[in-house]
């Protein structure tokens, strides 16, 4: 009976602290001014939406990927996961967490666009430093 | 014996440690977070420690038994002071240092008194069982601190994106393996769950090597974006 407490409190902080970890990767990237270039290639004119995500993950993923985003792409995904599943479950029954999950989603697509920009920037010096050789 | 799956974990864990230790010496961060770099340090020593006492004495021998709970007991000892350095840097700017350090010898002191206290009540393996007791009390009080710590982080409004990052990856880290010890305990006939704790213990290091190596000391993040729930 213990262990199952201790696990279910620990559940509890363990999804506290993962939400603003991820939040905290998210606003680590907000201050990023996006290039034209992936405003173009994205259709994005001033913020990101949560439709975005997934279109700026399939672009990522034609993008050679940089390590340092790794970590942070993945914690954010697993989180965008979490949000969908929220939405489509218990904010239908609770009709303020649909707003407040639709807010966060457009949050992981601003780090998932944030991220598909470097990657391009990477990219095109990677490519200016081989022409240079 | 660990099977290869327990191997691998462990290689990757001392991997990640090593790493840490490397980046926070090439970003020039090393004495800046000496106490964080003192526990990979030692994690990684007593880790080969115990590999070198497995193979001379066997996974069932007093010898391991005993090396394996002092070195756990020292080595959440060390998260302990990595923890209230973290304390000191957060709260450094408002000169609480003093108090601080006095509160953490007396918290350290008041659990250990408490761990003795459960421990002198069963008469056998006294030395062994309190350095179980005292693991996982600090592990307990850790956790605590850790989430008071993060409190205190929102409502200071602090900004450093390293310190932020690093006292959510502790949290995670304490939460996410009080959940597989509890797991362990009620669930044990899945062999799977007693991989967890280990790899739990793997990403501790993994997040806090990202943390240092993609964000510099001067990075700075919008405390208001930290907050779950806008006000």
């Amino acid at each position: 009976m213990m262990a199952i407490l201790i696990f279910a409190v620990s559940l509890v902080t363990l999804l506290m602290f993962f939400v603003s970890y991820c939040r905290s990767l998210m606003a680590a990237s907000s201050r990023h001014e996006l290039s034209a270039e992936v405003r173009d290639v994205t259709g994005i004119k001033e913020f990101p939406t949560a439709r975005d995500y997934v279109k700026a993950m399939q672009l990522l993923r034609l993008c050679p990927e940089r390590p340092e985003d790794r970590t942070g792409l993945r914690a954010v995904g697993l989180y965008y996961d979490i949000l969908d599943m929220t939405q489509r479950s218990i904010a239908r029954i609770i009709p303020s967490l649909q707003s407040w999950a639709e807010h966060e989603r457009a949050g992981c697509a601003s780090f998932a666009v944030v991220a598909l920009d470097r990657c391009i920037a990477f990219n095109r010096e990677s490519l200016a430093r081989e022409g240079e050789l | 014996m660990p099977g290869p799956l327990a191997e691998i974990i462990w290689y990757l864990g001392t991997a990640f440690e090593l790493a840490f230790v490397v980046c926070s010496i090439a970003r020039k961060s090393f004495f800046r977070y000496f106490f964080l770099n003192v526990y990979f340090i030692l994690a990684m020593v007593f880790s080969f420690g115990r590999h070198f006492v497995l193979s001379g004495h066997g996974w069932d021998s007093a010898e391991y038994t005993y090396f394996y709970f002092y070195t756990d007991a020292l080595l959440t000892l060390a998260l302990y002071l990595a923890l209230i350095s973290l304390y000191s840097r957060v709260f450094g700017e408002l000169r609480f240092s003093r108090y601080l350090r006095t509160l953490a010898v007396l918290l350290l002191l008041g659990t250990a008194a408490f761990s003795y206290a459960v421990v002198a009540q069963s008469t056998e393996r006294l030395s062994t069982g309190f350095a179980y007791e005292l693991s996982q009390n600090l592990y307990f009080v850790g956790l605590v601190l850790t989430y008071l710590l993060w409190g205190a982080i929102l409502k200071l409004g602090e900004t450093r994106t390293r310190i932020v990052q690093i006292v959510l990856s502790l949290g995670l880290y304490f939460s996410a393996y009080a959940a597989s010890y509890a797991l362990v305990n009620f669930a044990d006939k899945y062999s799977v769950v007693r991989f967890l704790g280990p790899l739990v213990s793997c990403l501790l290091p993994l997040s806090w090597t990202v943390t240092i190596w993609r964000h510099s000391e001067e990075a700075r993040l919008v405390p208001a974006r930290l907050v779950t729930v806008p006000r």
